[in-house]
């Protein structure tokens, strides 16, 4: 067993050395059996015919039932955990990792980066977006228990919660190419005060967010997304995580990866009310850069009056900045507005 | 079992000495000969993996990098599994003893379509040249698996060269399953209804299917993916407005199945050789060949839990999770009615017996170690690792190829007419059987503490395991190459045999060894069920002919 050091780690080992005693179990029995009937029946003259049994409906209804439902009762416990693996968790310390031939970065909220190295708070419930420059990668950390395909082109996200203090493995699990097997790193779990001593120290650049907002600026995404709705493209203030009405009449929740794809390929899914005239930025940003913008998006707030240059890209539903965060309920309360403010172009 | 008379005098003329020249084997229409084409063809690609499969344990007794550069170690682990997998294991039994055995089996003279089956053959052998063009040409580096954006765009290796050479492969593949099921259908001897087939053809209808609906999808997803790297068509590669996950769904929709196509021949085999070997009929002959049915059709709603890590969503992984257990039962249920065949029957220990009892030790930790990977909490710490590693090991190494190694050694008297050292078979049995578990159940330990596979270096703290993992190798290599050499010894010098030399049930035993081109000199009919021994006073006098003869 490797060292269990996030909060999956145990119930994960406790179902493994279940398995493990289940396969012993079977393995064992049905050796013995096996050989117990070779020695036992063995053969002692040449032309010997044994008495033919043509089989016995209750133990073949007992052999398919019992392993049936030792099957189910596998398939319930793996599904519990993978179901907690893979809810996403509330508060929690949100970085971003990205996959590269081959190394892995990481930029933390507070401005951090790191290359091959992930420090992370004890005890803390931390949650890691990842995507890919270009091929899959697979972010897996052991002594965790978990792994999480990084791929090109979207957004996967992992989470946990380092419940000892050490170095631990990095790797990538997803053959990546000639380096594949150096693509590996560090992470470090790190009690609250020598974490925040790191945080102090380390290498610190804008947040992402204030890295965001620059380019934002200089992308001339503000030229559109304005506070209010008035720009060409709707507002994107304190719409994080709400629901958007789209021009073909479906509604998606504004998230990362909608956002992502909506810069990197704008006319997927258009804001109801808002015509498709933004162009791609495919090619114009890197993915690091599209993940501050995205800070940026989720750090600006309802309120109007300050933010400078709204939103960006990719335009979410249409909703008044007038009407704060209470819209976020759906698009229903959205829609009518973003209606009302209708002629977005020009 | 059969019926007739027995043939017990040895026809002059046999598929064998009917005609020496090269061109009569080229051009051969006989199934058994193509057989024995694809035996020979089958056993050079073995021998190539099993070189690459060498340098592979070479290079990571030591956790540095060192004999060969992370370049080469990527293309020779991707060659060691392209043609272990492709030229071997799928081919193995259904093209080498299926060949041979399944028209005999049937009493039948020849399969459905003799020309047909000529020209598999062939198209294998283009495949193959292409695919020893592309190792020659430097090999590919991606992984058997050929994960795009990797192969599509970022490789600089021969991937176009190699899938094309799958394409064209994969057509022999379906010609094969083709052939046996219309042979099947329709070539059954007066009497032969289904329910008195032996479970080898069960087994071998049901890998047809698979065979037949599986390969050409692997087909399109090779040709998708040579169209993207050649002309940059966006199918896959994200930055071509493609998606790599469809790759990884298209992928595992035809090779998990393949798996199947590889381990379904080898249960066929394993249920004549223990029927036989006990001299008793096989336990629940129902249960074992509608499980083999069952097998085929669930194999194709599974593909999904090769993918619990790759951002599928969480109720597709567990769709996929629970169907994979429902794939699960039909395998215990084979095993449990093999193991209530041995009870109360005449256990022989001859060689092919040995590998039965190596199979079902094998398969067992095979099947349950899958049980690990379906579930879905344990996947996502035990992927890509090399717990999957010795999971498939055990599955296509434990138990496909260890069945073929027991249906080959059963069926040699019958293919050649001679028997080998029987000595040299069991040790070799045995020495496969714990050169095999001593390379492979490291690895389990390995992949639960983490060890990903695909790395050409390593962290110190697993060299231990992979020492003895290398170890076990070398063992294994041993097992591997005795049989070839008293098994080619056997043919020259091995002591003739009967018709029947294990006293064993099925028509295939009825005719002379080797049989005659035409397979029987006399229209075989059959009137009991499969596996009857009862008329063992006559295979007694049958061999005390034979004894008298010799």
């Amino acid at each position: 067993m490797p060292e269990q050091a996030s909060s999956f780690a145990l119930e994960y080992d406790l179902f493994y050395l279940f398995l493990i005693a289940l396969t012993t179990f079977f393995t064992i029995g049905i050796s013995a059996a096996a050989v117990i009937f070779l020695i036992k029946y063995r053969r002692r003259s040449q032309g010997e015919v044994p008495e033919q049994i043509e089989g016995d409906m209750r133990l073949e209804i007992t052999w398919t039932v019992i392993p049936f439902l030792i099957a189910m009762f596998i398939f319930a416990w793996g599904a519990k955990l993978y179901y907690q693996m893979y809810t996403d968790p509330k508060d929690a310390l949100e970085i971003f990792v990205t996959g590269k031939q081959w190394m892995w970065r990481a930029q933390h909220p507070d401005g951090q980066r790191e290359i091959n190295e992930l420090h992370l708070p004890l005890g803390r419930r931390v949650k890691l977006t990842m995507t890919s420059e270009d091929v899959i990668h697979a972010f897996y950390i052991p002594a965790f228990r978990t792994k999480t395909d990084v791929v090109p082109g979207r957004y996967t996200t992992t989470w946990f919660t380092p419940t000892r203090t050490g170095t631990f493995h990095l790797f990538c699990a997803e053959y990546c190419g000639t380096q594949h097997s150096g693509m590996i790193g560090k992470i470090v779990v790190q009690d609250y005060s020598d974490y925040q001593a790191w945080l102090r120290g380390a290498p610190k650049e804008m947040t992402p967010a204030e890295a965001g907002q620059k380019f934002f600026t200089s992308l001339a995404c503000n030229n559109c997304h304005k506070d209010q709705d008035a720009g060409r493209g709707p507002s994107l203030a304190g719409q994080f995580g709400s629901d958007v009405k789209l021009e073909n009449g479906s509604t998606v929740k504004m998230d990362e990866a909608y956002i992502r794809e909506s810069i990197l390929n704008p006319g997927a899914k258009t804001v109801l009310g808002y015509p498709h005239i933004m162009p791609t930025f495919q090619g114009q940003v890197t993915e690091e850069q599209v993940a501050m913008i995205i800070q940026y998006i989720k750090s600006i707030g309802p309120k109007q009056n300050e933010a400078v240059a709204k939103p960006a890209a990719a335009a979410p539903a249409g909703q008044p900045a007038a009407k704060p965060a209470a819209a976020q309920p759906t698009g229903t309360t959205a829609k009518p507005v973003a209606q009302g403010e209708q002629p977005k172009q020009n | 079992m059969a019926t007739e008379v027995m043939e017990t005098t040895e026809s002059r003329v046999n598929y064998l000495n009917n005609g020496t020249t090269v061109k009569s084997w080229l051009l051969t229409l006989d199934h058994k000969r193509i057989g024995l084409l694809y035996l020979f063809s089958i056993s050079f690609f073995f021998a190539i993996g099993g070189i690459y499969a060498t340098l592979i344990r070479l290079e990571l007794i030591t956790p540095q990098g060192d004999l060969l550069t992370p370049e080469m170690y990527n293309r020779v682990f991707t060659m060691h599994g392209v043609i272990m997998i492709f030229f071997f294991l799928i081919p193995s039994i259904p093209a080498v003893l299926g060949n041979f055995l399944l028209p005999l089996m049937l009493g039948a003279k020849d399969v459905a379509f003799p020309k047909l089956n000529l020209l598999s053959w062939y198209i294998f052998i283009i495949g193959g040249c292409l695919m020893l063009y592309t190792m020659l040409s430097g090999g590919i580096d991606t992984g058997w698996t050929f994960y795009p954006p990797y192969s599509s765009i970022y490789s600089n290796s021969q991937v176009t060269i190699a899938g094309v050479s799958i394409f064209i492969t994969g057509f022999s593949s379906i010609l094969t399953g083709l052939n046996f099921m219309v042979t099947i259908h329709t070539m059954r001897a007066p009497g032969l209804t289904w329910f008195r087939l032996p479970l080898f053809v069960w087994a071998h209808y049901a890998t047809s299917l698979i065979q037949v609906l599986g390969t050409p999808v692997i087909a399109i997803t090779v040709l998708a993916l040579a169209f993207e790297r050649t002309l940059k068509i966006g199918i896959f590669d994200p930055k071509l407005g493609g998606d790599p996950v469809l790759f990884q769904h298209m992928f595992w929709f035809y090779s998990h199945p393949a798996v199947y196509i590889m381990i379904l021949p080898s249960m066929g085999v394993i249920s004549e050789l223990i029927a036989n070997m006990t001299r008793k009929r096989i336990f629940g002959y129902n249960f074992v060949a509608f499980s083999s049915l069952a097998i085929a059709v669930f194999g194709f709603l599974v593909w999904g839990h090769h993918m619990f890590t790759t951002s599928q969503s969480m109720y597709t992984g567990m769709v996929f999770s629970l169907i994979s257990y429902a794939v699960a039962i039909p395998s215990a249920i084979k095993t449990f009615n093999w193991t209530a065949t041995i009870y109360k029957g005449s256990v022989s220990f001859d060689t092919p017996m040995i590998y039965a009892l190596a199979f079902l030790g094998l398969f067992t930790i095979g099947g349950m170690t899958g049980l690990f990977l379906a579930a879905l909490g344990l996947d996502v710490h035990l992927h890509d690792t090399y717990f999957v590693v010795a999971h498939f090991h055990y599955v296509m190494v434990g138990s496909a190829v260890i069945g073929y190694l027991g249906g080959i050694h059963y069926w040699w008297p019958k293919i050649t007419g001679r028997m080998y050292s029987e000595f040299l078979g069991r040790i070799s049995a045995v020495i496969i059987f714990i050169g095999f578990n001593l390379t492979f159940l490291p690895q389990f330990v390995l992949g639960q503490l983490g060890m990903p596979r695909r790395y050409h270096a390593y962290v110190p703290e697993f060299q231990v395991l992979h020492i003895l993992s290398s170890a076990g190798a070398s063992i294994l290599a041993v097992g591997f190459t005795l049989p070839v050499i008293y098994l080619a010894w056997s043919i020259k010098y091995g002591e003739k045999v009967g018709p029947n030399p294990w006293m064993a049930s099925g028509l295939e035993w009825q005719t002379s060894s080797p049989p005659p081109t035409e397979n029987f000199t006399y229209q075989p009919v059959v009137t009991h069920e499969p596996y009857e021994f009862e008329n063992v006073e006559e295979i007694k006098q049958a061999r005390q002919a034979e004894l008298q003869r010799a």
